[in-house]
């Protein structure tokens, strides 16, 4: 008898290990939805706007966040990630700063005027914005933290150093091609005038110069040591906060900074931010007190607890779409995806929806084009309410199985040659090339083998064209069409697909050059992505991402961008 | 002695240059490098970061060279963690592991053996049992299970220890727990079937007629010889613990190496992996060394040297 119930014991906490294994699974990329979604565009967290009277604010102005990573570094220059980018943030200040419209305002400059031709744009310095030791914070500051990024003789080579090659002459200037840096487009007039000229007319270009590449460096510290960016004692730095603490591995932190120009307008005094990368506990973290804030872009909430998270904190759950497109695409160098028309068969033959609420289960937004719904287009509307992607195509399984057989009867296939789906490693990219590779089959009659590998095994695949159809995730870089649409031109670095289409290319170089007929520009990369998916279907979009995050009732004034990056910079506490 | 750490130096410097070389080679074979990422590095730049870090030299060239930075004690930089020094992040994060780690090898010893040796005292009672069915529990529940358990219920709903990190005392707690469950049990069987085995011995018999009074039978003859295997085991889970789980300091959310190694693999930090491998070759093999050594100590019936001394 005692035996028995000693076995009944076990294979208790037996089971309930077994089940308990089977939900800890955190998954990488971060977006997904499910509840209320908010507008495209920043957003702002807190209904307040104008902050509440001072007497609401709780004593302690401490925000407690995490980073799902560490930044790798926080040198301007050399960030490339989302976490460097919040942790920036905290630090620096670019000329122009995203305000809660979404439309770029006066930062560290506080005016700027654009030439007619839209090619040189003058910015005159803030007066009294100062580094945190009390230096000014001046034109050539900026000279000399974009000379810095572009030059070749900077180690590590900075990656982002194309970020600043709308400059003219910065291509040049930073693979070699002249010495000179006095050839680059930038230029200190005064102290307190900097003058910028760009190769083309970039109606982006206010919003780029709050991007980190473009934050300014304290010439001084930069010079004093290799190791400047990961030491607080010795960082000097331009923005409302500046780094306090930094243990590796463990957390960082930020103090106020009392010199900032607006501090005045700067309620947290402290920040700090642990380095947890589970999602499974940074959410228990937040459920049990001890962050005010937790999911993307920070962290993330693992993908099976948003369903449940979104009833059980319906205040303090919040899905933003983000500007980032979920898609497969297409190597239209390999059988049998080299024929178009098996390409659109293949795109067709998918329910989306369906996808999205039994697979993927975070309230995404389908996607028939590549240029997702939070990118803006003119008048400030989205690029996607002007040029609606339900035009390029519709799902449908007969004509799809219609478009599959002349694909294979242009090709003389009697069976299609064998085809694999290849994906990333992770459980949210498994279930989801299952779940296609089933409607395929099931819809099309074809066969699939799904194959997965490593993330950089998977990229050096996709780059080398070893792959028929795989699966692809592109994140904007800044608020406009191009950052996708440029992406598929001949021989682009990061168009993998083999698509090479001279009048796709001619339309992305009329974009290019055209920045001041907004109009038309608009008009040439709508035709540009009907070519790429209505025409060619090069790719198949699958959906628009979304991003899931809990914010404490107490914690306003948080705001999002388009893209989904976040700004706590003017965040504050209410008591609680 | 001399002789025998000697040899034994040598054959850990010959294990250390394996180590080295399979790892470099098979390392440059896996697909990938640090600069790739979703959005492709323009050429040039690439090429530039290249021939910064000699990754556009020969292979072997790059091998030798490697080579001749260790043995001047230079691990290299981090490709990943701009302008930080491999050993400086080994450094800072290693103590983080090694600290929770040896408070969880003290704690598994004491309580594992002490558990154990109730066990064996009162065989086929209740307690033996008691302790067996825990034991299996403990080997048979993974540490990423037995993690997550504790931190629901007593971190999350019970609020008693914190959530993640060891920022206070307290903090320690879950983290100890969870990683001494399995050594805990593993070292609770041990001690249980070697102590029986030692019990029954004809000399504890003998002792026991001659009129010993029993804590000093227990003391001398018993714990002594019935914990043999236990430090044999000791040796190497120190090394396994304080080179840091990388599930346990992931689930919360400590900042060790473990979690470190494994990122620079996904990163393809060619530096980082190569001097993570290193360290954690040279820890275990130094637990080695000195499970060896101790296990002289506490057994006099091994000897070490071939004739001469003995």
């Amino acid at each position: 008898m005692k035996k028995k119930s000693w076995m009944l014991l076990l294979t208790l906490v037996l089971v309930i290990g077994t089940v308990l294994a089977g939900c800890g699974s955190a998954d990488e990329k971060t977006t997904t939805d499910t509840g209320t979604k908010t507008e495209t565009g920043t957003t702002d967290e807190g209904t307040a706007a104008e902050p509440a009277a001072d007497a609401n604010l709780a004593a302690d102005q401490t925000l407690r966040l995490n980073l799902s990573a560490e930044p790798p570094t926080l040198d301007p220059a050399q960030a490339q990630d989302s976490q460097a980018n919040t942790a920036l943030r905290f630090m620096y200040e670019g000329l122009a700063t995203i305000g809660e419209d979404g439309q770029p305002k006066e930062g560290a400059a506080e005016s700027w005027e654009v030439s007619e031709d839209g090619l040189t744009y003058t910015f005159k310095m803030r007066q009294g914005a100062t580094w945190s030791n009390g230096d000014p914070v001046t034109a050539n500051d900026f000279v000399y933290a974009w000379e810095r990024a572009l030059s070749p003789e900077t180690v590590p080579a900075p990656v982002y150093a194309y970020q600043l090659y709308y400059i003219k002459g910065a291509e040049e200037f930073n693979t070699g091609k002249t010495k000179d840096f006095s050839s680059v487009g930038v230029k200190a007039v005064d102290e307190n005038t900097l003058e910028v000229t760009l190769t083309n007319p970039t109606p982006y270009f206010l919003g780029l110069t709050s991007f980190y590449t473009y934050y300014p460096v304290h010439k001084a510290t930069v010079e004093a040591g290799e190791a400047w960016a990961t030491d607080p004692a010795t960082m000097v730095t331009n923005g409302p906060f500046t780094l306090t603490t930094w243990t590796p591995g463990s957390e960082l932190s930020w103090t106020k900074n009392d010199k900032y120009w607006d501090a005045a307008n700067i309620k947290l005094t402290n920040v700090t931010a642990t380095v947890v990368n589970s999602g499974a506990t940074e959410t228990a973290s937040y459920q049990g007190g001890e962050i005010d804030y937790a999911g993307a872009p920070t962290g993330e909430i693992p993908t099976d607890q948003i369903q449940p998270l979104s009833e059980q904190l319906k205040d303090e759950f919040k899905l933003t779409d983000i500007a980032s497109t979920y898609y497969y695409e297409f190597n239209t160098k390999e059988k049998p995806f080299n024929n178009a028309k098996i390409r659109k068969a293949f795109a067709m033959a998918i329910d989306r929806q369906s996808l999205i609420d039994n697979v993927t289960k975070a309230g995404q937004t389908p996607a028939y084009g590549f240029v997702p719904t939070s990118i803006a287009g003119l008048n400030n509307q989205s690029f996607r309410d002007e040029h609606p992607d339900s035009e390029y195509f519709k799902e449908d399984t007969a004509q799809a199985k219609t478009l599959l057989e002349e694909g294979m009867k242009e090709e003389g296939y009697t069976t299609l040659p064998p085809i694999t789906l290849l994906y990333n490693t992770s459980e949210n990219h498994q279930k989801l090339a299952l779940a296609v590779a089933d409607m395929w089959k099931n819809n099309l009659g074809v066969e699939i083998q799904t194959k997965n590998e490593e993330w950089s095994v998977f990229l050096e695949s996709r780059k080398t064209g070893n792959f028929q159809v795989a699966r692809a995730g592109w994140s904007a870089d800044y608020n406009d069409p191009m950052t996708y649409m440029d992406m598929f031109v001949s021989g682009g670095g990061n168009n993998n697909t083999g698509y090479a289409d001279k009048a796709y290319d001619a339309l992305i170089d009329g974009a290019y050059k055209g920045g001041n007929d907004p109009e038309k520009r608009m008009q040439d990369m709508a035709a540009a992505e009907k070519l790429l998916i209505q025409d060619n279907m090069v790719i198949m979009p699958v959906y628009y991402y979304t991003q899931a995050s809990l914010t404490k009732p107490y914690l306003k004034g948080v705001t999002t961008d388009f893209s989904g990056a976040i700004n706590f910079t003017r965040a504050y506490l209410e008591e609680h | 002695m001399a002789r025998y750490v000697t040899s034994k130096l040598l054959y850990t410097l010959l294990s250390l240059f394996i180590l080295i070389t399979a790892t470099f080679f098979l390392m440059k074979a896996i697909p990938g490098d640090p600069f790739m990422s979703e959005k492709e590095v323009p050429a040039s730049i690439r090429a530039r970061l290249e021939a910064q870090y000699g990754l556009d030299k020969p292979l072997m060239t790059q091998y030798v060279n490697y080579l001749g930075n260790i043995v001047q004690g230079d691990l290299g930089i981090s490709m990943k963690k701009l302008n930080q020094e491999v050993s400086h992040i080994i450094g800072q994060t290693f103590g983080v592991s090694l600290r929770l780690g040896l408070i969880a090898v003290v704690v598994s010893t004491i309580v594992g053996v002490a558990l154990g040796l109730l066990a064996a005292l009162y065989h086929r009672k209740f307690i033996d049992s008691m302790v067996m069915v825990l034991a299996v529990i403990g080997i048979a529940v993974p540490s990423f299970v037995l993690a997550s358990l504790l931190q629901y219920a007593l971190g999350l709903k019970l609020g008693w220890f914190p959530i993640t990190g060891l920022k206070t005392p307290l903090g320690y707690v879950l983290p100890v727990m969870a990683l001494s469950a399995g050594p805990i049990a593993y070292i609770a069987r041990l001690t249980r079937s070697s102590m029986l085995e030692v019990l029954h011995a004809d000399y504890i018999k003998t002792a026991k007629a001659k009129g010993l009074k029993w804590p000093a039978i227990l003391w001398k003859h018993v714990i002594r010889n019935g914990i043999l295997p236990v430090v044999t085991y000791v040796g190497p889970m120190t090394a396994n613990v304080i080179t840091g789980s990388v599930v346990v300091e992931r689930i919360f959310g400590i900042g060790g190496i473990g979690k470190v190694f494994v990122e620079s693999i996904s990163n393809r930090d060619y530096t980082m992996i190569m001097g993570i491998t290193l360290f954690y070759g040279i820890i275990l093999m130094l637990a080695r060394f000195i499970t060896d050594i101790v296990y002289v100590l506490v057994d006099p019936r091994i000897k070490l040297t071939s004739g001469k001394e003995g």
